[in-house]
């Protein structure tokens, strides 16, 4: 398939959203995101509400293809890594398993120490969650939702 | 790579407008951003110099309506068309589900056309990508510049493999809705087939 398409089940997404809900806490943070590396918000938990998520979640993904580049150029593995201080908020960004990128936002509750320990192990589960789901993907018989849908379907999408 | 969330019944796709430097991807997007209404798009983010000339992307998050209960989002984006900027738009095209190419009507701009055209192919067939795979459609902008090529030369010089192929003003937006729409529908009608 030239496409593969990327499927979040309910399984797995209440797995993701439960390790994400867990960081907001134990790490004190504000909020945490998880982004796939093309910028789609996957999961987002904590003070949400008031945050451009989608806008957010596109240039953290431009972020990270960004350093990814610049350590190809450098033959260095990839940034898995990186954190920016502001006056009121931080952020800490951190490519999980070369697939998703998880965000953390937080200010001074918490630290950066504080925020490292607990992406650690939070990483190591979403790792597991995300292999998981990729073999449940390429799984045969996975059919795509979509193979019902008519030309109608799509055209009506368009006759506003 | 289209974004299927069975959760949440969204579906995303990435939609990509390439082109040669000032061809008007980003007038395009522009053009669509002011003339959506406000609930169905999100911010349009320039990362842009300070001239104007797109550095990094733009992105413009849209939201379509439902099929069958999922809510379809497109995402688009265009890349920097300035030669030098090339490492910046093979990542843009990273996970791509559709692309607009924009070429520049003007009889001075065909070989930026054409080297921008092949740039796209090398740079998604890095990728393993095959631009005749993908949903592609093609728009020849500022059709208003005087010494403009005849659709016929752009025809034959852009689009040997016939796909479809949209006449546009970016500017007055002439044309920017059908090459959206025609590059939207191809992109669902593949997810419906799964893919080759
Ligand atoms: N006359 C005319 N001008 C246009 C048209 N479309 C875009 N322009 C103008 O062309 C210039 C460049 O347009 P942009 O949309 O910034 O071009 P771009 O393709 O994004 O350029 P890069 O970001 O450098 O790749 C702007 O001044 C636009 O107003 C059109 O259809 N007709
Ligand atoms: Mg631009």
């Amino acid at each position: 398939m030239v496409n593969p398409q990327m499927v979040m089940y309910e399984e797995e997404f209440n797995q993701i959203q439960t390790v994400v809900d867990h960081l907001v806490k134990s790490a004190n943070a504000r909020s945490v995101f998880i982004v796939d590396k093309n910028g789609q918000l996957i999961a987002a938990s904590g003070d949400v509400e008031h945050l451009d998520t989608t806008s957010l979640a596109s240039l953290t993904a431009g972020n990270i293809a960004a350093t990814g580049g610049m350590a190809k150029l450098l033959k260095e593995n990839e940034f898995a890594t990186q954190f920016h201080e502001g006056e009121r908020a931080n952020v800490y960004i951190m490519l999980v398993g070369n697939r998703v990128i998880l965000v953390v936002i937080f200010d001074a509750k918490s630290s950066l120490g504080l925020v490292r320990l607990r992406v650690k192990k939070a990483s190591e589960e979403l790792n597991h969650i995300f292999e998981n789901l990729l073999k449940k993907v390429a799984e045969p018989g996975g059919e795509s939702p979509f193979a019902e849908i008519t030309d109608e379907d799509i055209d009506n999408l368009f006759n506003d | 790579m289209s974004f299927i969330n069975l959760m949440a019944r969204e579906i995303n796709c990435k939609i990509v407008y390439y082109g040669p430097g000032l061809c008007g991807k980003t007038t395009n997007l522009q053009y669509i951003y002011e003339r959506t209404n406000p609930e169905a798009k999100g911010k349009m983010i320039s990362l842009a110099t300070e001239t104007d000339r797109t550095l990094f992307f733009d992105f413009l998050p849209l939201a379509l309506g439902e099929i069958r209960g999922f809510k379809t989002r497109f995402y688009l984006y265009t890349v920097p068309g300035q030669v030098f900027y090339d490492a910046s738009r093979k990542l843009i095209l990273k996970g791509v589900d559709g692309v607009v190419f924009v070429a520049d009507s003007q009889i001075a701009r065909m070989e930026a056309n054409q080297e921008s055209l092949e740039n796209l192919r090398t740079n998604l067939a890095e990728q393993g990508y095959s631009l005749d795979k993908l949903p592609y459609v093609i728009q020849y902008n500022k059709r208003d510049m005087p010494d403009i090529g005849s659709v016929e030369e752009l025809r034959e010089l852009l689009n040997p493999t016939n796909v479809p192929e949209f006449e546009a003003c970016a500017r007055t937006g002439v044309g920017v809705f059908d090459t959206l729409k025609a590059v939207a529908k191809l992109v669902l009608t593949e997810l419906k087939r799964g893919g080759p």
